[in-house]
């Protein structure tokens, strides 16, 4: 594998007593398209914190590009999780990505021509020129997704987070965003980082998977990770695979009194995890 | 009664009040709308409308001091707005409790400061000055400062503007970013506080408010970018403040005669009247589209 655009080393984070991530390893190779999977309250957001340098780590380490980050931010995009924009924001659409070209910058733009060329670039790779001059407040959750999506990409990082794109969107428009993000990591040759509850939905286009359980992870194909054995680890107590016509099930063993407690799920998911 | 048909009153054109407070209003209202704008995209109506109160209690302590009531307001203001912001003001919650508690510190101080000015001071009526402004009453020595603190502030925000816009718009993907999210918020709380205090000179702590978010909120209706609602907003309130304060000068020929009415009302009347026309204007905008 070539310089790793991501290396996760050992990723401890404490937070208020609370040991939130714990011995997080995994590594994503350029234009890779990586799954983070994990239940509610798994650690996924503060793995993108620490990852954004926006959480100190208390043990191990986060490089970018094999080394440690120059400064916060550079090479990665970041679509944050449950996005809420006041529909009468006085911005557009491309107004939105215009501000990932340049937003770090002080003082008026100097580089329109350069950031008008940008935009549209950005717009036509995420398929949003239709709706690009309507507020972005009034667009749905899926146009929305594909303006944060082309916000983040416009920067040209070698990286994009994307913290639950597919919450709250109907099971038609995740669709299309895990096709665009797969068709954008493939195109633009950008690594993918998407983080999700449901792993279904990206089981087609996941080259690895990293699969968070209290904390720790399992990295590796989604063969090498789902499996009763690997997960079973994970989570501390026997877990079964079952594989129903390609949509994977994720089922606490049956008779087994193991600590079910301790797992996030809700009472009705208890049985069935994934 | 004398009043004839005019627009322009005998003598409004000589007049060196009616020019202090053209200049001073012009001034005051790009700042207000240039500022207001951001108040009003980060919901922070409030911490503005506070600010406006608190200036209350700079000018009261101005007026005791015997020095110009600018002084008070920014120096009250300031200092204000540096504790919102180490009280909390960066928590989405925090920031009306922040505002809230040192508003109230505030206006007891200022109950005791006009309380002082009413019984020891010259008694000249400089309570209702501060709380409603008169704009006929600035001198013209105060004009450098008002274009100085005009123009560091519109400064401050052309300078800050791209990191503004996009921490308003979402602070996460800001820090994200590696944009010092608070210190931008700290620094545009400076340039509110600063137009804050210039509104009240023009038309009194109680009333800043109206400036600061009528023209923003007005223009934010009608235009779907920042830039462009800034120079709808200062258009609006440049108006307000121009016809506010010919008709101030008109109803000196109005009954009861002698006595003019407050410039006051006339801006804020007619900032008023922007907004609920702009509802109208973007009423029917929605309709035909």
């Amino acid at each position: 594998m070539s310089e790793a655009v991501l290396t996760v080393e050992g990723l401890g984070v404490r937070i208020a007593g609370r040991q939130v991530l714990d011995g997080v390893d995994f590594a994503i190779a350029p234009g890779e398209f990586t799954g983070l999977i994990g239940s509610n309250g798994a650690g996924k957001t503060t793995l993108f914190r620490a990852i954004l340098g926006l959480q100190r780590p208390t043990s191990g380490r986060v490089l970018l590009g094999g080394r440690p980050r120059s400064r916060r931010g550079a090479g990665i995009g970041y679509v944050p999780q449950k996005f809420l924009l006041d529909p009468d924001l006085p911005l557009r659409g491309r107004d939105l990505v215009a501000l990932g070209f340049d937003a770090g910058r002080l003082g008026p733009s100097t580089r329109l021509r350069r950031r008008r060329a940008a935009v549209e670039e950005a717009l036509a790779a995420v398929d949003a020129e239709a709706f690009a001059d309507t507020r972005v407040g009034r667009l749905s959750g899926g146009e929305q997704q594909r303006i944060l999506i082309a916000h983040a990409l416009i920067s040209r990082p070698r990286l994009l987070l994307a913290d639950e794109p597919l919450a709250n969107l109907d099971l038609r428009s995740a669709q299309e965003v895990v096709s665009l993000l797969a068709r954008v990591c493939r195109e633009q040759g950008v690594a993918v980082l998407i983080s999700a509850h449901e792993i279904n939905p990206l089981l087609p286009v996941m080259d690895r998977i990293v699969y968070l359980a209290h904390g720790r992870a399992a990295s590796g194909t989604s063969e090498e990770v789902i499996r009763a054995d690997v997960l079973s680890r994970l989570y501390g107590h026997h877990v079964d695979v079952i594989d129903v016509h390609g949509r994977v099930l994720i089922v606490a063993g049956a008779g087994d009194d193991a600590d079910l407690a301790g797992c996030e799920e809700t009472v009705e998911h208890t049985e069935v995890i994934q | 009664m004398s009043a004839g048909l005019f627009v322009f009153a005998p003598g409004f054109f000589d007049n060196e009040a009616v020019h202090v407070a053209l200049a001073v209003g012009t001034a005051v209202a790009i700042v207000t709308a240039v500022v207001g704008v951001f108040t009003v995209m980060r919901g922070q109506s409030f911490a503005g409308e506070s600010l406006g109160d608190i200036g209350t209690t700079g000018g009261a302590a101005a007026s005791l001091l015997g020095v110009g009531p600018l002084a008070g307001f920014v120096a009250i203001d300031v200092l204000a707005a540096a504790a919102m912001e180490l009280v909390g003001v960066q928590r989405v919650r925090g920031r009306d409790l922040a505002t809230g508690v040192v508003l109230g510190a505030a206006i007891g101080l200022a109950a005791l400061f006009l309380y002082l000015d009413t019984t020891q001071g010259s008694g000249n009526g400089s309570t209702v000055t501060i709380l409603f402004g008169s704009i006929f009453a600035i001198s013209s020595a105060t004009i450098p400062a008002v274009v100085a603190l005009a123009a560091l502030s519109v400064a401050l925000i052309a300078i800050l503007y791209r990191p503004l816009l996009l921490a308003t718009v979402s602070p996460e993907i800001a820090a994200a970013r590696g944009i010092p999210v608070r210190l931008v918020g700290a620094l545009y709380l400076l340039t509110l506080a600063l137009a804050t205090a210039l509104a009240a000179i023009t038309i009194g702590t109680i009333l800043s408010t109206a400036l600061l978010i009528g023209p923003a909120a007005a223009a934010l209706r009608l235009t779907t970018r920042p830039l462009r609602a800034m120079l709808v907003a200062t258009a609006i309130g440049i108006a307000a403040v121009w016809v506010g304060v010919v008709l101030a000068y008109d109803s000196y020929h109005w009954p009861p005669q002698e006595h003019g009415w407050p410039v006051s009302f006339f801006v804020v009347a007619l900032i008023f009247l922007g907004y609920l026309a702009s509802g109208l204007v973007k009423w029917r905008q929605e309709r035909e589209a």
